[in-house]
């Protein structure tokens, strides 16, 4: 049932202040096959971790020394400033919006994701979503997803029941033929979704991969 | 600075203080002679029409009389540099509506009080003042006047005691005048210094009672101080601890799950993880009702667009906040408006809710509305009462309206100042 080689290794950096949380997660990436070049536990060695490593990825906690507020979350934000285009998997606690938002809205919300850490425990899932993020892609909690789903106000209310459950995947970083597979439908009509989605949503057709992403931020500000 | 300090100073005489006090004895005058006829009249005809019963409620709304009276007078007292008296120990009436007004007015002492205090004016002090202000002032005044009488009339009564004739005499008579009126100036500081503590001191909240409600109030904020800190606590400790070690245990058992062969032994393994799972998942929430981190992290506003998007009953949100409120305020709402929706949601039957609300003239006012059925009864053991002793420790006060048919409208009110105007309101 594993897939236990990744298509490629990541450079991990890693931050996490549970020694209990950090050992685990460190297994798990290298269960997968991924190395994990620094393991910190606090924000200021995690830039310095990142300075020093130029990693594929990051992954970090939200709440983390000195504070214990969401210093993970502003190193983050801060390192994305500086190194656009880094991918960072940030892992909350918490469903929450406003650190979802907060993480999209640095760059231009491409290779990002925000995850419970419950989600973390489901290994596989798990990740898939550093391997999505690493390459570019976002990635929206389940759970943030389905509490934004509730809420239908414009410009979601455009769109159909089924066009919300296809951006709701969308928003998890799944790829059209994971969502065709979800949804048991034909690939061909995910995309005619999708494209229904962008249209509805004024994301006229550009040179544009980034469009999904674009889409996964509007839903996620409505 | 009241009129006694004034007068201690110098230049008393070159200031506003005499003025002052001249206006308080005056204005003290007409009022007390107001006051007589109206409790005067009001006793007299509600007295006569008490045999048809017709002069019952007039005699209640003499007894009445006190209170307008003593709150004209703390107003007034401010004439003679006393400022802020505070007011009696009126109760509030634990129902809306004029007869529980009545009864709660008619059975405590301070109306009682202040009636006393308004028959004294009309039958006692006002006559006083109008002596006062007769003897400091007009007395003075018609003897400087003497100079510009003998001129006209050839001779001047002074006093209606002696006659004076001459031009020097009324010169001097004129100049014993306005000595004197330097001295009435004094004797009026006096006169009315006196006359506003006696007003304090019958009108003003008893300073034991006083004393008491304040030290009340600060244990009471002392108390729910120590409840949001030990809630923190409570939070972190799950946090830190159950929390972050069930994530490893599915993490561990996620891992056994990939390396363990088809059979009884993964499906066990599948079903412990799915169990782990559930119980995060209810750790979480357990913890985000404690205390959400949102609202540490981004405030009010944050927090309650986080209510809303959790709420099952669609809510519409509009806020206008400034950046940060005080930590203790931004809880009290943010439960209160929790609560709120969560009755919502339970009893009310509602299709739509909404949250308005803003911080403007020094206080937050957040309003939660919906369509319900309305009917929502505040003594039915809800936990809005809870929430109202907390509000009321903030000075705040937090009030329901729900007519049966609806609709709902839950209001909170928290006197309370930004405090960062900059903070980004996320």
């Amino acid at each position: 049932m594993p897939a236990d080689r990744p298509e490629r290794p990541l450079r991990v950096v890693l931050a996490e202040d549970s020694v209990l949380l950090r050992e685990g997660l460190v297994g798990v990436l290298t269960r997968f096959g991924h190395e994990v070049v620094a393991a910190v536990g606090d924000a200021e060695a995690l830039v310095a971790a990142v300075a020093a490593h130029a990693p594929d990825i990051v992954v970090t906690d939200v709440r983390m020394p000195p504070g214990f507020q969401d210093e993970g979350l502003h190193a983050a934000v801060r390192l994305r400033r500086e190194r656009p285009g880094l991918p960072v998997l940030v892992l909350s606690q918490y469903v929450q919006r406003a650190y979802a938002g907060e993480l999209l809205d640095s760059g231009d919300g491409t290779g990002v994701g925000y995850l419970l850490k419950d989600r973390v425990g489901q290994v596989e899932q798990f990740v898939d979503a550093l391997d999505e993020v690493a390459s570019g892609g976002t990635v929206v909690d389940p759970e943030v997803v389905r509490q934004l789903l509730r809420r239908r106000r414009d410009p979601l209310a455009r769109l159909s029941p089924r066009e919300r459950e296809v951006l709701a995947l969308v928003a998890e970083g799944r790829s059209n033929g994971a969502i065709a597979r979800a949804l048991v439908v034909s690939e061909a009509a995910v995309g005619k979704h999708i494209g229904s989605i962008l249209t509805k949503l004024d994301l006229p057709p550009a040179d544009g991969t980034h469009r999904r992403v674009l889409a996964v931020l509007a839903f996620l500000r409505a | 600075m009241t009129v006694w300090r004034a007068l201690g100073g110098r230049g008393y005489l070159g200031s506003a203080w005499p003025w002052r006090a001249t206006a308080f004895l005056v204005s003290g005058a007409l009022l007390g002679a107001v006051v007589l006829v109206v409790l005067v009249s009001g006793a007299v005809v509600g007295g006569a029409l008490a045999v048809v019963l017709l002069g019952l409620p007039l005699l209640v709304l003499t007894a009445l009389t006190g209170i307008p009276v003593a709150a004209v007078e703390r107003r007034r007292l401010r004439l003679a540099g006393v400022d802020r008296v505070p007011a009696g120990q009126h109760r509030v009436p634990g129902r809306p509506g004029l007869a529980s007004w009545l009864t709660t007015r008619l059975r405590e002492a301070a109306t009682w009080r202040e009636l006393a205090y308004a028959v004294l004016l009309g039958l006692v002090l006002w006559p006083l003042d109008a002596l006062a202000v007769l003897a400091a002032v007009g007395l003075p005044l018609s003897m400087a006047a003497a100079p510009v009488l003998v001129a006209a009339d050839g001779e001047a009564k002074v006093v209606k005691l002696f006659v004076v004739d001459s031009a020097p005499a009324a010169c001097a008579v004129a100049a014993l005048g306005l000595a004197l009126l330097a001295a009435g100036a004094y004797v009026l500081g006096a006169v009315a210094g006196v006359r506003a503590e006696l007003a304090r001191a019958l009108l003003g909240a008893k300073d034991g009672d006083s004393e008491r409600v304040t030290e009340l109030v600060r244990s009471r904020a002392r108390l729910v101080d120590a409840f949001e800190a030990e809630r923190r606590r409570i939070e972190r400790d799950l946090h830190d601890g159950a929390q972050q070690r069930l994530v490893a245990l599915t993490m561990t058992l996620g891992l056994a799950r990939l390396d363990a062969p088809p059979g009884p032994l993964a499906d066990q393994l599948a079903k412990a993880h799915g169990q782990a799972g559930q119980a995060l998942a209810e750790l979480r929430e357990l913890i985000h009702g404690i205390h959400p981190k949102v609202l540490a992290d981004y405030g009010l506003r944050a927090a309650l667009a986080d209510a809303a998007d959790r709420s099952p009953v669609p809510v519409d949100l509009e806020l206008d906040l400034p950046g940060r409120l005080p930590g203790p305020v931004e809880t009290a709402a943010y439960f209160a408006v929790c609560e709120a929706l969560a009755n919502v949601a339970r009893h009310s039957g509602a299709s739509r809710a909404g949250v308005r609300g803003g911080h403007a003239d020094g206080r937050l006012v957040l309003q939660v509305r919906d369509d319900g059925r309305g009917g929502a009864d505040p003594e039915g053991g809800s936990g809005l009462t809870g929430l109202a002793d907390r509000v009321s420790v903030l000075d705040g006060t937090l009030s329901l309206s729900s007519p049966p048919g609806g609709p709902t409208l839950l209001r909170v009110e928290i006197p309370c100042r930004p405090t960062d105007p900059n903070a980004p309101c996320a």
